[in-house]
């Protein structure tokens, strides 16, 4: 569990980290701890998986990765362990999920798949389709992004 | 535009920002310019939204939230009035409009299972929206973010 202190300094994280010569500094000023103080905390975090990544989040649409499909795949229960791994090994998938399946949805895995154009989406899905030995899929293009944003955490009682 | 010192900047910190006291004066270091330097080019991409969020990214299952995707049926001629409804919960991160019957395509966090339920209840009753599919991860195989620039 994560406790207050945690939260605070989740809080704090999340704005960005200060764009000054000791950021994490100014961050334990706030939170009234030490610099040392944070940076352990930080490194906790990021050794229990609660850091993702510490770094950059960059927005791919503007390095030319226009196309962006997610494509989903209807696969048997029991070979869903082996079809995932074998979809995230790909390079060009970016995210693969399994998913449980809804009422007149039987597709269960999930893969976000970026590439410069359309075609070039749908034959990488192809060649994912052939790897994994699966058949039934759907490429699902994005036509608008209507919103990305990052999370806040701790902001609201939800 | 970005120059060659804009990506190879990016291309580092992306998939890592040191932890330690001075973070930018390491990275001036490993691309031999000053440490000005890298925080002024990080203000400005950041300024130009090529960098959505600097340091630490959230593994959000870890911080504790829950979460779900969900795929709405939704009119053509309603698209505009029902993102905006969905997009006005902070809980929705994602929100993409796709070429299928089920169009619209986002993802709800919310800080407990009840919470999200009622993100999702006032959406659907806001909207009238009747066909939609909830569709909550159960497994994560891959989440990757980085993009090489070279």
């Amino acid at each position: 569990m994560l406790n207050k202190l945690d939260q605070a300094l989740i809080r704090e994280l999340q704005k960005g980290l200060p764009l000054v010569s000791r950021p994490f500094l100014a961050i334990a000023r706030k939170l009234h701890l030490s610099e040392p103080e944070v940076l352990a905390k930080v490194q906790e975090f990021i050794d229990r998986g609660i850091i993702r990544r510490f770094g950059a989040a960059v927005r791919h649409q503007d390095l030319g990765y226009v196309a962006n499909a997610m494509v989903v795949w209807q696969v048997p229960d029991e070979r869903v362990q082996e079809a995932g791994r074998i979809m995230a090994s790909f390079s060009e998938v970016s995210h693969c999920y399994e998913r449980i399946r809804a009422p007149g949805w039987p597709y269960n895995l999930y893969t976000v798949i970026h590439g410069q154009t359309e075609e070039q989406c749908r034959e990488k899905a192809a060649r994912l389709a052939a790897a994994a030995g699966l058949t039934d899929y759907l490429v699902l293009f994005s036509t608008a992004e209507l919103k990305k944003s990052s999370m806040k955490y701790f902001l609201e009682e939800t | 535009m970005l120059d060659d010192l804009d990506k190879r900047l990016l291309n580092l910190v992306q998939t890592r920002l040191p932890v330690a006291p001075e973070p930018y004066r390491e990275l001036a270091r490993e691309l031999g310019i000053a440490e000005e330097e890298v925080i002024a080019r990080l203000r400005r991409l950041i300024e130009k939204r090529v960098i959505r969020r600097l340091g630490a990214i959230f593994d959000s299952r870890k911080v504790g939230y829950k979460g779900t995707l969900c795929a709405f049926k939704v009119p053509p001629e309603r698209i505009a009035e029902v993102a905006a409804e969905v997009n006005r919960h902070p809980g929705v991160t994602h929100n993409y409009l796709r070429d299928h019957e089920y169009n619209m395509w986002f993802t709800v966090l919310a800080g407990s299972e009840a919470g999200l339920n009622k993100i999702v209840e006032e959406i659907k009753e806001r909207t009238g929206i009747n066909e939609y599919l909830l569709l909550p991860a159960i497994n994560i195989f891959k989440i990757r973010v980085n993009f090489d620039l070279a």
